[in-house]
């Protein structure tokens, strides 16, 4: 673990009073007559945040929209060679977070900078310094792990016999066949193409690593696989690491600290020990997931964001 | 200095080298497209072939119309592949799935321009080339006469602005996600009407031949034919070159601006998420 509380220490990310609303179809006029829509949804009324709160005046929903907030007055930094976890249920704003610190997204107030750099000011160059892994693993379906890993190295300037010998070395460790690297990506299994996702982040050698939910999917081995290569990553290519997961273990195992993001809003942030101290009771020792769940008041994948709405669609 | 221009060039080759990954992949798709647009091309010809037939006269030069067809047909597949290569770049990443990773990548849009328009004009050259040659083995056609040499700079000059367009046209799948795609078939059908494809401008209604006059199209055709059929030219075909020379210079910077204005907007909305 870092001593992160070091004030010396240099800030690899910088978050301050970030905000992102976005616009999003309204339900129908005869169910907001019946009142038929959920007090408790994620959908807030005009002008108002998914999490109550005001919005300036000026900024109105579009005809027939609603203003939603995904990300509310966010602050905090990420030091150099961090593992900074970002953890919340799903509609908690992570992957708008996420898109955010990778230039996808332009924040509505608030700024943001990657090593003294704006992320929309000097967006080219902070590209630069950044990848991303995601929960999808965005392919081209027909074209094989060598031919997409390829296209990704040469945007960033790495030439294709580099790319090629370091994906070759990269997914041997992550356990891909070597006869997989050239058949489609569409005969791969999940797993795989998750594998296939990170090494094409890795193989930039990226300053600042965005890995959004990027275990979702893969088995309990391959999953201590991919954390061993983050935690590898760090150590030797110094590189600093934001991650959002679901998963505690994970989180516990990886992060120097964690941020626990609630409605677009940071709920805590501290070392998974601290976090840990805060609920502490009587001698018992909580699990991470106990503070999760006594800090927000709520379960990491909720029953109604399953049934009723599917609100990643609509906040991240 | 160099090595900044070699990162250039190795983003740009980037994009060919995957679009002819992707064309090698789909090859069966390729091939039907193919063959279709060799009937296509067969069956507008044929018309030509047909004509003193169809109405009669026995006094028509079957060669000239065919050939005029021709032309017509191979000038259209031509500029109709660079377009919809161009306009289709963002419509394929949306429906792939991986636009939001093309666009984290540290590539300024012209250099990704610079690599779809290569791309797109080997690929719409060799297509149409092959098109061409199964096309003209069926008639007994002559080009003794034809400058071939102002043809291919007129196909080329042409084909610049059409890139242009092409990229302004490619912002409606990056603003309209779900719609955006088949909005640009709209564009596309305009040129088709306007711009004198099979049939001369003058024969078009007063108001659609001034609509003629801002299509590229309508120079490149007219300037093909002036050079591909010598004896019924009426203007010098290297005096079509300067106003595609001067759509193109200012189409290809237009375009591209628009496109970089149209991605702040959907990075500002967010809706560069929606694969549509």
């Amino acid at each position: 673990m870092l001593e992160y509380s070091t004030p010396t220490q240099e800030a690899a990310l910088v978050v301050e009073h970030v905000v992102k609303r976005f616009n999003v179809a309204a339900d129908p006029w005869w169910r907001r007559w019946a009142g038929s829509h959920k007090a408790t949804s994620n959908h807030a009324a005009n002008g108002q945040s998914a999490n109550g709160h005001d919005t300036p005046p000026r900024l109105k929903a579009r005809r027939g929209k609603e203003l939603v907030t995904a990300v509310s007055d966010v602050s905090f930094s990420v030091y150099r060679r961090e593992i900074f976890g970002v953890l919340g249920p799903n509609g908690s704003g992570k992957s708008t977070l996420i898109r955010l610190l990778s230039t996808l997204l332009l924040p509505d107030e608030g700024a943001i900078t990657v090593f003294g750099l704006d992320v929309e000011r000097d967006e080219m160059a902070v590209k630069r310094l950044i990848n991303r892994v995601s929960v999808e693993a965005a392919f081209f379906k027909k074209l094989s792990p060598k031919e997409n890993l390829l296209y990704g190295a040469r945007l960033y300037g790495v030439s294709g016999k580099e790319a090629d010998r370091k994906a070759r070395e990269i997914l041997g460790r992550l356990g891909l066949r070597e006869s997989s690297y050239t058949s489609p990506m569409e005969d791969m299994s999940r797993g795989m193409q998750q594998k296939v996702a990170i090494a094409r982040a890795f193989l930039t050698q990226p300053v600042l690593l965005l890995l959004d939910e990027p275990t979702t999917g893969l088995d309990p081995r391959s999953k201590l696989e991919v954390q061993a290569f983050v935690n590898e990553l760090r150590d030797t290519h110094d590189a600093t690491i934001v991650i959002t997961t679901h998963d505690m273990n994970e989180a516990d195992a990886l992060c120097d600290r964690i941020a626990i993001l609630d409605d677009g809003r940071i709920a805590a942030l501290d070392t998974p020990e601290g976090l840990k101290r805060r609920i502490r009771r009587n001698g018992h020792e909580p699990t991470l997931e106990e503070v999760f769940m006594a800090l927000t008041g709520k379960e990491l994948v909720e029953k109604d964001d399953v049934t009723d709405f599917e609100p990643e669609k609509v906040l991240s | 200095m160099i090595k900044g221009i070699q990162l250039e060039m190795r983003q740009s080759y980037a994009f060919v080298a995957r679009n002819f990954n992707l064309v090698k992949r789909y090859w069966g798709w390729e091939v039907v497209w193919l063959a279709y647009s060799i009937a296509n091309s067969l069956s507008v010809t044929f018309i030509g072939a047909g004509a003193a037939e169809i109405t009669g006269e026995t006094q028509i030069d079957t060669n000239f119309l065919i050939t005029y067809l021709l032309i017509g047909t191979l000038v259209w597949r031509f500029l109709a592949s660079i377009f919809n290569n161009i306009s289709e770049m963002i419509a394929w990443e949306r429906w792939e799935g991986t636009i939001e990773y093309t666009f984290m990548a540290p590539v300024h849009r012209f250099n990704q321009m610079i690599g779809q328009t290569i791309f797109a004009i080997v690929y719409s050259l060799l297509f149409t080339v092959i098109i061409g040659v199964v096309v003209a083995g069926f008639f007994d056609l002559s080009f003794a006469d034809a400058d071939l040499a102002a043809a291919t700079v007129i196909l080329l000059v042409g084909s610049l602005s059409f890139v242009g367009i092409g990229v302004v046209a490619s912002i409606l799948p990056l603003l309209y996600p779900e719609r955006g795609a088949q909005m640009t078939n709209i564009v596309q059908a305009f040129f088709l009407l306007v711009s004198g494809i099979y049939y001369p401008v003058s024969v078009l209604p007063g108001w659609l031949q001034v609509l003629a006059k801002i299509s590229p199209a309508t120079y490149v055709l007219e300037g093909m034919r002036a050079a591909l059929l010598p004896n019924t030219a009426t203007a010098d075909p290297l005096s079509y070159v300067w106003p595609l020379l001067i759509m193109g210079l200012i189409m290809l910077p237009l375009g591209i601006y628009l496109f970089q204005r149209a991605e702040k907007y959907t990075k500002r909305t967010g809706k560069l998420k929606r694969n549509g």
